[in-house]
């Protein structure tokens, strides 16, 4: 009995030593070769940072880019069906989109001014638009009851005077205040447009029109527009094909370049890294052969620089890791004014990455190294 | 003598100067296709947005007031001025004519379907891919080009033909299919296909322009005019007025594609019109564009960046593999500029071979990602190959630098004896 437990204690003495032996071994390596070791470490760290930094970008350049995509306005418009929309169709469609996204009603009529011209009066929730139409030149935005926003085309026949002025819907008039003048270069030039409660207020004419920007990939604005469809029987939901079509082009091609981009970089980096730690190994080739002459084992020499190459592929993806996200928040404050997210479902793919690379490299010049006499080495041949 | 060693040393390490010079070739390559991707992004991009479709209105001078809500126009037909017909061509005269994608002239009016009682419908006037001459010139462009989203289900018709195509929806409500006759204004069209365009068109006919100008009786009238261009990103001095520049800022101005000297020039071109940037898609796009350009820019240094490492790792890695080398030629009684000059000689040769090689693959790489990726070719300017030598010969000589200097201070007798 107590032979027995003496002899596991032996052994378990004897393997203590050999794993502190072997963590001595690394621990010297590291510590006595500091320069070389550390510019194996440099490049390393580089590389892991650049990939991380690719990497980040690639997953986050799509969400960044939607954003500035959604500037182009709405993507889905309802319009009534008969020509009007339900008074609680904006409460539907703002519950359905659930804050993902803008949603601006919109109704008009045409009016007439004191000399006989017709003209188009939209009301709309002006604050609303304002974030919606991020697009529209505005001298000054209308702030009080009462103020009216001119096209540009519209102010010579609406407004030829400063001071206010009237129109006329189904023999009401109103007579309203010039706030400011709007330019878009497209139809609204040649509107006037209200806050919805005074051209309600005015006419009695609800919203016709309710324009969406939904946020979201293109299958989730397709879902939504589905859902909202379901909901509004008695409406028409179209996507703005215009705007859907060209947001994915765009987007798929920036991502494509970015991806072939991101390749080519990481293959580059990696190749360094595998140039580098090569010749550090292969520069070692006398401790090899000294270990192999004090008669170590090829198991434990190929072990040993395995698990020096794993550790330093390790630790040099942790430091490349933290820089890269570094680098990959400054580009997104530079070019897109919000920091890019760091996306720890990199981590395990530059770790594994990098930790294969260093393995790889240490692996082929030993397998080189295997087959030659350590005294030839020792010799200096 | 010099010569000599230079030859000798890269006759007898054939294997480690392939492999420098792949380095240094896989480095410059990845560096030339990053930079001619970068450079021509821009331009590529600009034309993927033109799916948004026209970015300039050229709307008549003296016009009414236009009474359109929700994409219809309830003007009558008949009010208000038109532009000519004729004029359109010299668009294709202006300063700026290599940026101008297409045009498309729009004459809506109004027409009753089968038979003068039958209901009213309202039916556009435009260009498909008509064909143009200005001078020499021939040209194509029309609503093909401008507006990509319209599909057409079935034929798109001829310009020169009285076919016309049909909205979706229009055809869904009358029952009527592409191939059959239908008769618009009393006279008989041949429908070539449906449209859908997810706006208004798909209530509406779209026939040729002369189909609508006869039905209106006013030969060569245009209400509208689509121009699609490709546009530099606004800038302080895009958002001046002309009137107010001096007359070298005028000219800058008027010589740079921005949207709004794009639609002075226009105004220029076509009499009595009044052209506008249509803010929904020429400010944006600005935007678009110069996020892009900039994201490709940051990239790309972080490409020269890692090849430039990837180039010093090789070099310094070959340098230091001949540290008995140098030892020798020391003992024997080489100065340490000699041997400087013998390694620099040797990475010089080693850059412009690598440089080269690696111009012609990155040239190769870039080519790929631009068929690959945008279906057009990624021209690589010549200008391009002096300069990306001299960086391959600078980070060469960079990543050389620190392995030579260590090398060259190392005692001869360490180095012979192989004490590293």
């Amino acid at each position: 009995m107590s032979i027995v437990s003496n002899t596991n204690i032996a052994r378990r003495r004897a393997q203590a030593r050999h794993t502190s032996m072997f963590l001595r071994m690394l621990w010297r390596a590291a510590i006595l070769r500091r320069g070389r070791a550390a510019s194996a470490l440099v490049a390393m760290a580089v590389a892991a940072a650049v990939a991380t930094a690719m990497l980040n970008l690639y997953v986050d350049v799509q969400a960044k880019l939607r954003k500035e995509f959604r500037n182009y306005g709405a993507n889905l418009v309802v319009v009534g069906k008969s020509g009007t929309l339900d008074t609680d169709a904006m409460r539907t469609v703002q519950s359905a989109l659930a804050g993902k996204g803008l949603a601006v009603p919109f109704a008009y009529v045409v009016a007439r001014t004191p000399d006989g011209q017709s003209v188009v009066v939209a009301g709309t929730d002006l604050s609303l638009a304002r974030k919606l139409d991020s697009w529209w030149s505005v001298s000054s935005w209308p702030s009080a009851s009462g103020e009216a926003l001119i096209g540009v085309r519209a102010a010579s026949v609406v407004s030829p005077q400063p001071g206010d002025f009237g129109l006329s819907f189904q023999g009401k008039t109103v007579r309203l205040q010039p706030a400011g003048t709007l330019r878009t270069g497209a139809a609204e030039d040649s509107r006037v447009y209200l806050s919805l409660n005074d051209f309600e207020a005015w006419t009695g004419v609800q919203p016709s029109t309710i324009e969406i920007a939904a946020s979201g990939s293109p299958e989730e604005v397709a879902a939504f527009s589905r859902e909202l469809q379901q909901q509004l029987p008695d409406a028409d939901v179209r996507p703005v094909r215009q705007i859907m079509e060209g947001e994915a082009r765009v987007l798929g091609k920036t991502r494509a370049t970015l991806l072939a981009a991101a390749t080519l970089i990481i293959l580059t980096s990696a190749l360094c890294v595998l140039a580098t730690l090569m010749g550090w190994v292969f520069d070692r080739r006398r401790d090899f052969a000294i270990m192999k002459a004090l008669g170590a084992s090829e198991r434990l020499i190929s072990g040993f620089f395995a698990a020096e190459a794993l550790a330093m592929g390790a630790f040099g993806a942790l430091v490349g890791f933290a820089a890269g996200v570094g680098v990959a928040t400054w580009i997104g404050r530079v070019n897109f004014h919000a920091p890019v997210v760091p996306r720890f479902s990199v981590l395990p793919v530059v770790l594994l990455g990098s930790m294969a690379v260093a393995l790889l490299s240490s692996v082929l010049p030993i397998s080189l190294l295997r087959r030659v006499e350590p005294a030839m080495i020792l010799r200096g041949e | 003598m010099f010569v000599r060693l230079v030859y000798e040393s890269f006759r007898r390490q054939k294997r480690r100067k392939l492999l420098a010079t792949v380095a240094i070739t896989l480095g410059v390559g990845v560096a030339t296709a990053m930079i001619a991707v970068a450079t021509d992004i821009g331009d590529k991009i600009n034309r993927e947005l033109r799916t948004y479709g026209a970015n300039l209105l050229v709307t008549p001078q003296e016009d009414t007031l236009d009474l359109e809500i929700g994409g219809v126009n309830l003007k009558p037909p008949s009010d208000g001025a038109y532009l000519n017909e004729a004029d359109l061509p010299r668009i294709r005269g202006t300063f700026w004519h290599h940026n101008i994608v297409g045009f498309s002239p729009m004459l809506p009016v109004t027409v009753a379907v089968g038979g003068t009682d039958g209901p009213k419908v309202g039916l556009l006037g435009t260009y498909f891919s008509k064909k143009l001459t200005f001078g020499k010139d021939d040209f194509i462009t029309g609503v093909r080009i401008t507006h990509p989203w319209w599909k057409v289900q079935g034929a798109w018709p001829d310009d020169e033909s009285s076919d016309v195509l049909v909205g979706e929806d229009l055809a869904r409500g009358l029952d009527l299919r592409p191939g059959t006759q239908v008769e618009l204004a009393g006279q008989p069209h041949r429908i070539s296909g449906l449209l859908s365009t997810g706006s208004t068109e798909d209530h509406e006919v779209v026939a040729p322009l002369s189909v609508a100008q006869q039905i209106l009786g006013k030969p060569g009238a245009v209400r509208r005019l689509y121009v699609s261009a490709m546009t530099k990103p606004e800038d302080a001095l895009a958002r001046r007025d002309p009137k107010s520049m001096s007359g070298e800022m005028f000219d800058r101005w008027y010589c740079s594609p921005y949207v709004q000297s794009i639609a002075y020039q226009l105004q220029e071109a076509i009499p009595h019109s009044h052209a506008e940037q249509i803010r929904q898609v020429a400010q944006n796009e600005g935007t678009v564009l110069s996020r892009i350009q900039g994201l490709m820019l940051l990239v790309t240094l972080a490409a020269l960046f890692a090849s430039a490492l990837a180039v010093s790792a090789a070099m310094a890695t070959t340098v230091f593999e001949r540290r008995a080398e140098v030892g020798l030629m020391k003992a024997l009684g080489a100065s340490h500029v000699a041997v400087a000059t013998l390694f620099f000689t040797e990475a010089t040769l080693l850059a412009l071979i690598g440089g080269a090689a690696g111009f012609g693959a990155g040239a190769w790489l870039a080519r790929q990602i631009g068929k690959s990726i945008f279906d057009s070719q990624i021209v690589i300017e010549p200008v391009l190959f002096p300069f990306v030598l001299g960086i391959a010969v600078l980070v060469t000589f960079a990543g050389s630098v620190a392995a030579i200097r260590r090398a060259v201070k190392f005692d001869p007798v360490f180095a012979l004896r192989g004490d590293a």
